[in-house]
């Protein structure tokens, strides 16, 4: 029913399969590992197995020596000591900014920090090479500890800054206006009978992204434009940033990112293996390729969360939030990544969440340590400040012995409020709390749940159900230019595309967009079909190549529909009215008589019409064109976003806890998000899914430990455990549709919502089902080891025994909430 | 060196080989086969996944001597005259793929798997690629794929992927 020459039904909506299947599932990849050029040489980077040292010296002679080896170069040799990587969001006009090289020079701050590079015929051969590289070292204390790091005469990282503090960024409602002083809320609420101020510590730990497909660099000099292939999800920033650290003529290079295999923020870097790539490939005129192994990749491509969160919500004893106060360590790690330093402070909008909270403080202190540095990941600083809030309500509902749902209704945006301007300045467009709520809440069958959750209870079954909640929403959509210049990021936050219309009624489609897994030919495709009256496979969407797309500012942020897929709807827009006067012209009629429908200019009233196809080729001919009027429809279009989208859901996860091993099983898992008018149903729901599963492996498996000397612990897919299919379970996702009004298509972005709001829920459940035996809180990821350890420690010193108080409503929530105390109640941690 | 002689997707191949070099690297860089992956440097990610003379392996923890004599099938040579193989065509049809790195692999493994068990329940499933590691998808499309193209499949899924494995091509070294 759908031929190409005949544009049918409506594209936008539609469960189109993805065109990017065919050469994935068929092994036809363009990898950046797969690039072999002739004459192509490889590299090994030496690496510190120290978190801090002086490097005393570097002898490479027996590496040298090795057949097949073209050079051992240390970072002096190559002028990678002299490189300062960039970061592009100084947060404070004060920060402090250590120099990070490409390699270090005289001292390496974490472990796996490059010191010098070999360069051979083959990859084996350079990473043979390089063991033979002696690197003399006189070790420094690591720094490990957030909290001893900023304590005086802490040892510091980098002494040239004379503190380890990065930076401080407070935003107080009080004197931003937008609310009251939270510090005076929660004053008043400590003297208040009606009220109660409830603190939580939280720890937020490291993770690792691990994208599937591990780093990958090519460099080759020797055309006219220097091209660098990369595994990327910034083609674009990389080039801008590469022109302007090393002083190269951005029209010389050329950055392309071919396939490339997933991303979640840790490809958004100018890694310092790019740029020594880049340099030893200048030095030696070859090209050359540098391809990390998994273990360097968890070891140096950056990390991300890690943060220490203290929080403090004063609220009355019936339910009614007065005020939350938020203090904030974040771990940088050795250095600042390419928006590190903005990760935390993404946070600083998203704590009040869906809520009315009158007042509002949130006071971060980014801490340099002998780490890995840390950077974006999957949500960047708002899963962390969601998990804040999110555990936060439980635990204000346990004090209160409030259901926990209800609480939360207590406090949300009611759907007739939106527009909303929150405490935290943002002016939230749309959104219905209550219907994603209500959805959610049948899906799951919570009354059943709760009920079963009751009689486990009653019954003493070693197997315990638990069940958690997060009413979450997100902002995303990066970002309007202006907000980002208001708080000093380095670039816009617009996106562009171009759309090129062929004589023979094929378009392509530029997109300023990289996508790396997101499906984006498929769903711009779409956009362009639609709005064009063309078929989805006359369209061909071109991306991740600087040459074909020269302005971009790439993909993040749950960025690429909101802002990008817009900028398509613009530039399609445009195409139409270049190609009115040509279409009135040929059918000799007024261009105020023309309409245009389903690719099609037609005279009002009358069966006479012209394609945009027709008119494609007429402006290809040119032989005829109206007086004065140009042989070009083609057209580029820049869209800058007015607001952020905030798209919301509500998660409820059901776990098994077995109170006897500390095994966390998942048991049932729903949500319901609204991320306003959906493209494609099948790539929404597969973006839920993924992001889900790492928001869940937050939760229950993921982290990067250090030991005390600063090594990491979790240093191959063995120890940093990754879930595999048989640790998850099926989701039930749905989705309900508030249409966005900030932007043409009514579209939120999608890529972060599971990941931000499932962690939380998660670990709510795991907490509902042991709170019975006095346990309060549980660091994640919830292993069974701890699970175990407090159920264990909790039961030998609460003396609550196996018996529950089961008769609480809100069953689990409720069991704790019996002895409300005036003033600060504050939680256990293990 | 050492001489091996293997069949890769039907055609046969001679080449002298370091004793140390893994099979999926002499897939890759000798024959330019380069839809299989390496995702890790543990065996732990899968992403290398081919078949051994019917039998699905790691392609990582194989040394290339050791296909000596071997048929090996890899994501490359499963399409039949322009046919995608139904795991294929059930990856794209229930959207089991984001960014496709993992998806060699887990196709190769999901066809061994329907080969020993051709209607395996969820769980089944769950287990039988558990090997495999999928940072974009959740999982969850996967297992639909799985389980879709085992219906598609039905009967002797295994027999079917075997034998056009087994095929035999004639074709010179490369
Ligand atoms: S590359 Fe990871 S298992 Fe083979
Ligand atoms: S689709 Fe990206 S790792 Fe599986």
């Amino acid at each position: 029913m759908t031929t190409t020459d005949n544009p049918p039904v409506q594209e936008i909506g539609r469960d189109r399969r993805r065109k990017e299947d065919r050469r994935l599932i068929t092994g036809r990849t363009r990898w950046t590992d797969n690039q072999a050029i002739t004459g192509l040489l490889h590299i090994s980077i030496v690496r510190s197995p120290f978190a801090h040292a002086e490097i005393k010296g570097i002898d490479t002679s027996a590496a040298k020596q090795v057949p097949g080896v073209v050079g051992v170069y240390t970072a002096a040799d190559i002028g990678a000591d002299a490189v300062q990587l960039p970061c592009a969001w100084p947060i404070t006009k004060d920060m402090k900014s250590p120099q990070r090289p490409a390699l270090a020079g005289s001292r390496v701050n974490f472990a796996g920090e490059g010191v010098a590079v070999v360069v051979a015929r083959s990859a084996a051969i350079a990473k043979d090479a390089a063991e033979l590289v002696e690197v003399d070292y006189d070790e420094l204390e690591p720094v490990l500890d957030m909290e001893a790091a900023l304590a005086d005469g802490a040892t510091l990282v980098h002494p040239e800054l004379g503190t380890n503090e990065n930076a401080q960024w407070v935003f107080d409602s009080g004197e931003a206006g937008s609310g009251g002083s939270a510090a005076e809320a929660i004053a008043a609420a400590e003297k208040a009978d009606d009220q109660v101020v409830v603190r939580r510590r939280f720890r937020q730990q490291r993770l690792v992204p691990v994208f599937m497909e591990p780093r990958s660099t090519v460099v080759d000099p020797t055309g006219e434009q220097l091209t660098m292939w990369s595994a990327t999800q910034v083609p674009h920033i990389l080039k801008t940033m590469l022109a302007l650290t090393l002083g190269l003529p951005e029209h010389k290079l050329r950055v392309i990112a071919p396939d490339v295999g997933g991303g979640f923020g840790g490809k958004i870097a100018v890694a310092p293996e790019e740029v020594v790539t880049l340099l030893v490939a200048q030095k030696l005129g070859k090209p050359v390729k540098w391809t990390e192994t998994r273990s360097e990749s968890l070891l140096t491509a950056h990390h991300g969360r890690d943060q220490i969160q203290d929080l403090a919500v004063a609220v009355t004893k019936d339910g009614q939030i007065k005020a939350l106060d938020v203090k904030l360590l974040a771990d940088m790690g050795a250095y600042l990544g390419l928006v590190g330093p903005g990760v935390p402070i993404l946070g600083a909008f998203m704590f009040n969440a869906i809520y009315k909270i009158p007042a509002y403080r949130f006071d971060c202190r980014n801490v340099f340590t002998t780490k890995t540095l840390t950077d974006a990941y999957r949500g960047a600083g708002r899963p962390e400040a969601t998990f804040g809030i999110e555990r936060m309500m439980d635990e204000v509902a346990v004090e209160l012995g409030m259901e926990p749902m209800e609480l939360r209704k207590k406090n949300w945006i009611s759907h007739e409020e939106f527009p909303f301007t929150t405490v935290s300045t943002l002016t939230y467009d749309t959104g219905n709390y209550e219907a994603a709520t209500e959805q959610a809440m049948t899906m799951f069958d919570y009354d059943g749940l709760r009920r079963e959750q009751q009689q486990r209870r009653q019954r003493g079954d070693v197997k315990q159900l638990g069940i958690g909640i997060s009413t979450f929403t997100e902002m995303c959509g990066l970002a309007p230019s202006r907000v980002l210049g208001s708080l000093d990021y380095g670039a816009g936050g617009w996106e562009t595309s171009s759309i090129r219309m062929l004589p023979t009624g094929k378009v392509e489609c530029v997109v300023g967009t990289s996508g790396h897994g997101q499906g984006h030919e498929t769903a711009f495709s779409q956009i362009v079909a639609d709005k064009l009256g063309v078929g989805f496979d006359d369209v061909e969407i071109l991306h991740g190549d600087t040459q074909s797309s020269y302005r971009g500012l790439d993909t993040y942020g749950s960025r690429s529909l909101a802002v990008g897929g817009i900028a398509i709807v613009k530039a399609a827009e445009k195409v139409v009215e270049k190609a009115r006067p040509i279409a009135a012209h040929m059918l000799e009629a007024s261009e105020d008589d023309l309409e245009f429908t389903a690719g099609k200019f037609s005279v009002k009233g009358t069966d006479k019409g012209v394609g945009i196809a027709d008119v494609a080729l007429a402006v290809f001919a040119a032989h005829d064109m109206p007086e004065g009027v140009e042989p070009d429809i083609d057209a580029h279009a820049t869209f800058d976003p007015e607001n952020f989208s905030y798209p919301h859901g509500t998660h409820l996860c059901a776990v098994e806890v077995d109170t006897e091993t500390g095994f966390v099983q998942l048991y049932k898992y729903v949500c319901v998000d609204d991320v306003g008018t959906v493209i494609n149903p099948l790539i929404v729901e597969g973006q839920v899914h993924g992001g889900l599963a790492q928001g869940i492996a937050q939760a229950l498996f993921e982290e990067a430990a250090y030991d005390e000397s600063g090594t990491l612990l979790s240093g191959t897919l063995v120890d940093y455990t990754l879930p595999s299919a048989a640790d998850l379970i099926s989701f039930d996702t749905a989705n309900t549709t508030t249409p966005s009004t900030t932007n043409p298509l009514g579209v939120k972005g999608v890529g972060e919502a599971g990941t931000i709001a499932s962690t939380p829920a998660v670990v709510n459940a795991v907490l509902d089902a042991v709170r019975q035996y006095g346990v309060s809180d549980i660091d994640m990821p919830t292993t069974p080891y701890r699970v175990w350890t407090a159920i264990n420690s909790a039961k030998g010193t609460s003396g609550r025994g196996d018996e529950a108080d089961v008769a609480s409503p809100g069953a689990g929530l409720g069991s704790t909430a019996s002895d409300i105390s005036k003033g600060d109640t504050q939680g256990g941690h293990l | 060196m050492a001489r091996i002689r293997t069949t890769v997707d039907g055609l046969v191949y001679e080449d002298d080989v370091e004793p140390r070099m893994l099979l999926v690297q002499y897939l890759r860089e000798r024959l330019g086969k380069t839809g299989t992956v390496i995702g890790c440097d543990t065996s732990n990610c899968g992403a290398c996944t081919v078949h051994l003379d019917g039998l699905s392996v790691k392609s990582c923890s194989v040394l290339a001597v050791q296909a000596n004599g071997s048929e090996v099938l890899t994501v490359e040579g499963l399409e039949r005259d322009g046919q995608l193989h139904p795991v294929q065509q059930a990856f794209h049809d229930n959207h089991a793929l984001q960014c496709g790195y993992c998806t060699p692999g887990m196709i190769m493994q999901s066809i061994d798997l329907l080969g020993d068990n051709p209607d395996p329940s969820e769980q089944e499933v769950r287990e039988g690629i558990e090997g495999n590691l999928c940072r974009c998808t959740g999982y969850q499309n996967i297992v639909r794929a799985v389980q879709d193209a085992a219906q598609k499949m039905k009967p002797g899924a295994h027999a079917s992927t075997s034998s056009s494995a087994a095929a035999p091509v004639a074709g010179g070294g490369a």
